[in-house]
């Protein structure tokens, strides 16, 4: 469902990702894990058609991202790393808003706004305004609103990121109910070790722009004896995770924080 | 990993037309506009506080800077007092400062994520810029109806007809589009709100006095008069002056709709091609 071959992107002489190269089968969970400044969010920027590849190819639901952006867009799903529901329309208008500019059709606009609440579990607060809520609550509005087009593929860059441990659950259950029942296909990126290794099929390790190893959970496990993840970032990139990062991503992640409150 | 059998789209689990792609870019580009137009109702709607406080600046302008030149003939230039001639342009300028100001809603929801969403979606670029053009505009028409009430109040003499009332509202609105895209494409070249409040400021105020929003080009300095006529608030403010005080020459009104009109359709054109600079 999403084939990444040898792709690169340059930011004038920095590398931002060198030559990545993986695929992601249809209604898979798949993890892309490493730090700040690994290069996860350029390569899911790029699989969502907002920055163009400098080498390499990128297909999404069969689409190429360069030459159909368009189709691409009308395919999947994206959750940006920053909260990005409109805090001063309610949880009501913002899944009615994503709806249009989806394109839902507007007889099935009710129903498809219905089926998301149900699929998120956010029917209790609608009419609350979205600034109100908290970021668990944020999160999976904004989960609903990316299904509401009903795409194949979901791209979710750091959707727990500032979540507390039980909103964290709840939007993963969430998560996985969704696979369950349609079968979508969910790429998403993470620096959280534990998350990723529970909660995802398959995962990518990367670092510096590279991807590092590949493979199932089990697999990266077993293939580097390690007891968890953590050893095996550790074995393939000879460093801890927390060192990654530019005072960027610091920003990011504060601002992310002082939204949630 | 990725070879040419592999890319075929069969392999590639290349799917049926996505069905959001049904209608036509037109009809997008639409249905965009139209749900971030109802998008500012709605938060208007909300938050009643944010139109009254955007009020108080064109009622000072109205009614203290007015009140005290109310008499000067010379100002004035054939309206019934100098509140009426400058009631234009003070609704031109309130109007300007919401579009202008309109960048900084595009760098926060940069920064927040929002328009790395809407760029993910599959409304076409120049339906995004559209729709927040128009939901510029849907402010400022809110606003502007809001100063036509507080006129009509006073007694304030304008012409109060209704294709007077209803052109000068749509011109407003055209105007207030155009000045939102050109916001925007300020807004895509700066990365700071902080920078961004001194480059719209920079930008605003000349806009506003090189205009004839306060006083009649004629009896501004040569080299005034030549930058006010390259100045595309001058026609707006023209325009709403001729259609709500009938002040104004024969053929004026069609020059002043041209210009604003061309005005909006090459600030569209360069916003959607800075647009997606907007999200580095």
């Amino acid at each position: 469902m999403i084939l990444v071959d040898d792709l690169v992107v340059r930011f004038g002489h920095v590398v931002a990702v060198g030559g990545v190269s993986f695929a992601v089968r249809p209604g898979e969970a798949f993890g892309l894990l490493g730090p700040n400044g690994a290069g996860k969010t350029t390569t899911v920027r790029v699989l969502a058609t907002l920055l163009p590849a400098t080498g390499g190819r990128a297909m999404v639901a069969g689409y190429d991202v360069r030459r159909e952006g368009l189709e691409v867009r009308a395919s999947i799903g994206y959750i940006p790393q920053a909260l990005s529901a409109d805090g001063a329309l309610t949880a009501r208008e913002n899944l009615e808003f994503y709806a249009r500019v989806t394109g839902v059709p507007r007889g099935v606009r009710k129903e498809r706004i219905a089926d998301a609440v149900d699929a998120m579990e956010i029917g209790e607060w609608l009419d609350r305004l979205a600034r109100t809520l908290s970021g668990g609550m944020l999160r999976r509005l904004e989960i609903a609103t990316a299904l509401l087009n009903r795409p194949p593929v979901l791209l979710l860059d750091e959707p727990t990121v500032g979540l507390d441990p039980n909103a964290r659950r709840v939007v993963w259950e969430r998560l996985h109910a969704l696979r369950e029942h349609s079968g979508t296909t969910i790429l998403v990126t993470t620096h959280l070790m534990e998350e990723a290794e529970r909660q995802c099929d398959r995962l990518a390790i990367m670092d510096h722009g590279q991807l590092v190893a590949q493979g199932t959970p089990e697999d990266l496990l077993a293939s580097h004896e390690a007891a968890v993840l953590e050893d095996v970032f550790v074995a393939v990139t000879g460093k801890m995770i927390e060192e990654g990062g530019n005072i960027r991503d610091v920003r990011r992640q504060r601002r992310i924080a002082g939204r949630l409150g | 990993m990725f070879g040419a059998s592999a890319a075929s789209p069969a392999a590639s689990g290349r799917l049926a037309r996505p069905p959001a792609l049904s209608s036509p870019p037109a009809m997008r580009m639409l249905a965009g506009a139209h749900a971030m137009a109802r998008a500012e109702l709605q938060k208007l709607r909300h938050d009643h506080l944010d139109l009254i406080t955007r009020s108080v600046q064109p009622l000072l302008w109205l009614f203290v800077f007015g009140t005290a030149l109310r008499h000067n003939r010379a100002l004035a230039a054939g309206a019934s007092d100098y509140r009426a001639y400058i009631a234009p342009g003070v609704m031109a300028q309130a109007a300007l400062f919401i579009a202008i100001f309109y960048g900084l809603a595009v760098i926060w929801e940069r920064d927040v994520g929002q328009l790395q969403r809407l760029l993910a979606t599959p409304l076409p670029r120049t339906a995004i810029v559209v729709g927040k053009a128009v939901g510029a505009s849907v402010r400022a028409l809110v606003q502007a109806s809001l100063l036509l009430i507080v006129l009509g109040l006073t007694g304030i003499g304008i012409r109060w007809t209704v294709p007077g009332v209803v052109g000068a509202l749509a011109l407003l609105v055209c105007g207030t589009a155009a000045f939102a895209c050109l916001s925007m494409v300020i807004a895509a070249g700066v990365r700071t709100r902080e920078r961004f409040m001194g480059i719209g400021q920079l930008i605003m105020m000349p806009l506003f006095f090189a205009s004839s929003a306060l006083y009649p080009l004629s009896i501004m300095p040569g080299w005034l008069h030549v930058v006010a006529r390259f100045n595309p608030l001058t026609y707006e403010v023209q325009g709403l002056r001729q259609l709500l005080l009938g002040v104004g020459g024969h053929g004026e009104l069609l020059l002043d709709f041209v210009v604003v009109i061309g005005f909006l359709v090459a600030m569209v054109a360069a916003a959607t091609r800075a647009y997606p600079r907007a999200i580095l």
